[in-house]
């Protein structure tokens, strides 16, 4: 068990820059995921925690001590590859017992922890067999199994669930889940999936363009991202371009220039983003936040529009409405019956209510 | 760390860098600074007379290679092409069987394969005498001999390449598009030549350079065939023979020059366009054949071509049994019996060439296997400046004619030098297998470079990732894994190695006599029956290796060339 920590990171590959001046300490213990779409630097710095690349500039320590010159054979991670790497001439206890052949246990032992390990991934029947007869799923027990038998100090994860179909991924998310409790290792995943993200980690770092935007826990970075980026990268979101215009009692005044509307937004920390005076400002509500009320409705932040799509997904009906000037606003709601299913061209008004819009910054590239 | 990276790069290729160029690079270089000399002193005079008026017969030898080789390339694309169509295109009774007889060319080693050639259709040949007796003609009515002997030959042992090659483009093509052509309206005729024959083109040129390259270095063809007729590969071997070793360099060179820039267009060429189909997986679709009359043609074609292609080996296998004296002045052989085999085992005499042979290809193959692992490992998974130079140096004996390898090895190592430790090595046993293994280093390189390639990267990650260090992952993951790949390699050099004539003929001894020289010396005395039964022990040899490679190590015959 180890805490990670990586200070001013930069790993340049040439002259393209793949993760820039990173600073991260992840905790003992805790599963950490690396989130953001491909070529965002994330797999880079995993590979750098592994050792396989050597940081540019910056330092990788473990537990305070200095691993950034370690080779990869001697950090005593353990690694799941995204394609599994399972040794192909090896049956299933051969690949879980490499590590532990390499580290000269002796046999019975070695035995005794194989069979152990296969257990919890309830591979145990498997044993024998050539890693090419296994099924995906199986395939991917094993390498985590050949990664939990070394008992790493620290457990990395590539992408390990994009080779599986949907309800496989889900089975082995809450496997690898259950694992890593058991196991209490200090987890990093790599994932461009943002249900696998939010679903499993204690924290999560969103990444884009080699610069890690924000760190947090699922729900603050769902609930209160730092800037469009995140906001929109996790979930589904509805931006919109504002300006500052005045404040008021317990609220802010911005005014989109796409609606030329007010929008009111409660003054509270959730809402308000940090931004500085230099930035330009984007609003963001959620669809599952936005309400779609009858046209007599008055009162604040309500806007007039069209239905121009209703989607309907099973446990929720996704309605789109155009407003006038051809602005589109996306609400959710759970499916309650035909009641809440509108007509397409039907005229309604949106609300978007003060208390769960957030005002953040544009990402600066 | 970034230099424990580079320092395991570097020691690898120390050991790889000394092997090429003390026996790749060196010797060329022997080569052409014995071409620039007279006497013993610099002069250009050795190209003054391969080009000018003194010696046009150079000049005649080298115009003679040049034109037979296109006109091999073209027969053979004109056999090769069309059968590989019809075997791949269309089901008919015995299709299966009759598409493995097709690649039975490349079990005859070239000089075997030309002696049973000589007495299937030469002029005292098997075929046009039985039609002489048959129609109770005068004379025989056809005969091979010269250039239209060296041609059929070229044609019946290259055809394979424009085979091998056109079958596995035609059965990579994705069927859906072709089928997407014609659902867009085209018709039979454009698809074949709008879609198919495009797709095509790559293989097809790969397989023109290659017949054409092989075809310049045809020795054997030429050697028992020719009669009067010059070759430059031939030409190599009588300046040799005559003592004239720096006019010998000098073709050499020009031969060498010839071969280095077919490759270099090659390579230009397979660089230039990428044809690689964007789907994977996919099965080859074949029509079958309703229509009887067509099925009975193809299956009529199929028995012929099959009659055609294994009545060398048959020829072969006759002979063999044919005892000494046993046909002389006959028109066919009179008496049968295993005499020639039983000779192998019982005269030491008769069978010391097959132990020659078989410890002295043992010894490059040991050689070419260790090699063939470090070089290929280095090219494929190690980064490091030069590695397109490296590349280069490795492919280079497999574009020099054997002749000339056998040259630079002459003119390398007639004396003293570091390379040889000190000893002259000419007129010694290890001459023979030290060419060899410079003649079969690509070989392995490029069977082994297939399967490493095929290896992710990941998989060396995740050993080391569970601490095993480099040397260990190399010996328990890499080597076990690329394993089938550098022992088809292998096997194949080895056998090729039992065979190989034009390298042996320049530079055995009479203490290390391979096969093939005791082949020549048996057709010199007339005594082709003990010179089947050799040739029939490398066919058997090349038989079982085949299978190996294809049964226990899954590789096709057409892979391993």
């Amino acid at each position: 068990m180890s805490t990670v920590n990586l200070s001013k990171i930069t790993k340049q590959f040439g002259s393209v820059t793949a993760v820039k001046n990173l600073d991260l300490l992840i905790n003992e213990g805790e599963f950490f995921t690396f989130l953001g779409p491909s070529g965002c630097g994330k797999t880079t710095t995993l590979r750098m925690i592994a050792g396989f690349y050597y940081p540019t500039k910056g330092k990788v320590l473990f537990n305070d001590k200095d691993m950034t010159a370690v080779p990869p054979e001697k950090r005593n991670t353990g690694m799941v590859f995204q394609n599994y790497a399972l040794f192909p001439h090896m049956t299933v206890f051969e690949n879980v017992a490499f590590g532990l052949k390499v580290r000269k246990l002796n046999r019975t032992e070695m035995k005794k922890r194989v069979e152990e390990v296969l257990k919890k991934v309830r591979l145990e029947q498997y044993m024998d067999r050539q890693v090419s007869q296994l099924s995906g799923g199986q395939q991917q027990r094993v390498a985590l199994a050949r990664a939990l038998v070394i008992e790493p100090d620290i457990l990395l994860l590539d992408e390990p669930l994009s080779n599986l179909d949907a309800r496989l991924r889900d089975e082995m998310r809450n496997e690898i889940l259950r694992l890593q409790r058991d196991y209490a290792i200090t987890t990093i995943y790599v994932t461009h999936d943002q249900v696998e993200a939010l679903t499993m980690s204690d924290r999560i770092a969103v990444f884009n363009m080699g610069v890690c935007q924000q760190i947090g826990s699922p729900i603050e970075i769902y609930n209160e991202p730092v800037n469009d980026f995140v906001a929109e990268f996790i979930g589904e979101t509805n931006l919109l371009p504002v300006i500052f215009e005045e404040q008021a009692d317990k609220q802010r005044v911005y005014r989109t220039q796409d609606l030329d509307v007010s929008i009111y937004v409660v003054d509270e920390k959730p809402h308000i983003a940090n931004y500085k005076d230099s930035d330009e400002l984007v609003m963001s509500i959620r669809p599952e936040a936005v309400q779609i009320v009858g046209e007599e409705k008055e009162g604040e932040n309500i806007l007039r529009g069209e239905v121009s799509l209703v989607q309907f997904t099973g446990a929720s009906v996704h309605t789109y409405v155009t407003l006038e000037n051809g602005v589109t606003i996306r609400t959710t709601d759970l499916n309650k019956g035909p009641s809440i299913y509108l007509q397409e061209g039907k005229k309604v008004n949106v609300q978007l209510p003060a208390n769960q819009i957030r005002v953040i910054p544009k990402a600066r590239m | 760390m970034l230099n424990a990276q580079k320092r395991k790069t570097i020691l690898l290729l120390i050991p790889i860098i000394l092997v090429l160029v003390g026996y790749v690079l060196y010797p060329s270089i022997e080569t052409m600074i014995e071409s620039f000399k007279r006497n013993g002193t610099f002069s250009l005079e050795n190209y003054q007379d391969f080009f000018g008026e003194k010696a046009n017969a150079n000049l005649e030898a080298l115009w003679n290679s040049v034109w037979i080789s296109l006109l091999s390339v073209f027969f053979s694309a004109l056999i090769g092409i069309p059968l590989a169509y019809i075997f791949n295109r269309y089901d008919f009774p015995g299709r299966k069987f009759f598409s493995s007889i097709a690649i039975m060319p490349i079990v005859l080693p070239s000089l075997v394969g030309v002696m049973a050639f000589m007495y299937l259709y030469g002029e005292a040949g098997l075929i046009p005498n039985m039609i002489k007796d048959l129609f109770r003609l005068s004379e025989v009515p056809f005969s091979i001999g010269g250039i239209s002997g060296i041609l059929i030959v070229h044609a019946y042992t290259m055809y394979p390449y424009f085979y091998m090659t056109t079958s596995s483009a035609l059965n990579n093509i994705d069927p859906s598009l072709e089928e997407s052509a014609y659902n867009l309206g085209a018709n039979r005729f454009e698809v074949f030549w709008k879609i198919t024959f495009p797709l095509l083109t790559p293989g097809l040129v790969a397989a023109s350079l290659l017949v054409f390259m092989v075809s310049m270095a045809s020795f054997s063809a030429p050697f028992l065939l020719a009669g009067g007729f010059r070759v430059l590969s031939l030409q190599i071997y009588f300046s040799k023979m005559n003592g004239d070793l720096e006019m010998a360099a000098t073709q050499s060179i020009i031969l060498t020059v010839v071969s280095i820039s077919f490759l270099l267009f090659m390579r230009w060429y397979q660089n230039r366009r990428d044809y690689r189909m964007a789907s994977k997986g996919i099965g080859a679709h074949r029509s079958e054949v309703n229509n009887p009359f067509l099925k009975w043609c193809m299956v009529t074609i199929g028995i012929l071509a099959m009659i055609i292609l294994l009545l060398p080996h048959a020829t072969l296998f006759i002979l063999s049994l044919v005892p000494e004296g046993g046909w002389t002045w006959q028109t066919y052989p009179q008496i049968f019996n295993l005499d020639n085999y039983r000779l192998l085992f019982d005269d030491p005499n008769i069978w010391d060439p097959v132990r020659n042979s078989l410890i002295m290809s043992f010894i490059a193959c040991i050689g070419v296997f260790v090699f063939g692992i470090i070089t290929s490992y280095a090219l494929v998974k190690r980064k490091f400046v030069g590695k397109n130079l490296l590349d280069i140096l490795v492919m280079i004996p497999w574009v020099l004619p054997a002749t000339v390898v056998g040259m630079n090895m002459i003119l390398a190592f007639n004396k003293a030098s570091i390379f040889s430790f000190g000893h002259i090595l000419v007129g010694t046993f290890w001459i023979l297998p030290l060419a060899y293994f410079v003649r079969f280093i690509p070989l392995v390189v490029r069977s082994t470079t297939a399967v490493l390639e095929q290896m992710d990267d990941s998989i060396e990650e995740a050993a080391q990732n569970l601490g095993a260090k480099w040397f260990y992952t190399f010996r328990r993951v890499v080597i076990p894994i690329i394993m089938p790949g550098v022992l088809s390699g292998t096997l194949l050099a080895f056998v090729q190695a039992v065979g190989e004539f034009p390298t042996s003929v320049l530079l055995y001894t009479l203490g290390n006599r391979p096969i093939s020289i005791e082949i020549m010396n048996q057709l010199r005395m007339f005594n082709m029956g003990q010179a089947a039964a050799y040739g029939m022990i490398q066919v058997g040899l090349i038989a079982i290796v085949m299978i190996i490679s294809s049964k226990f190590f899954k590789v096709k015959a057409d892979n391993a060339l």
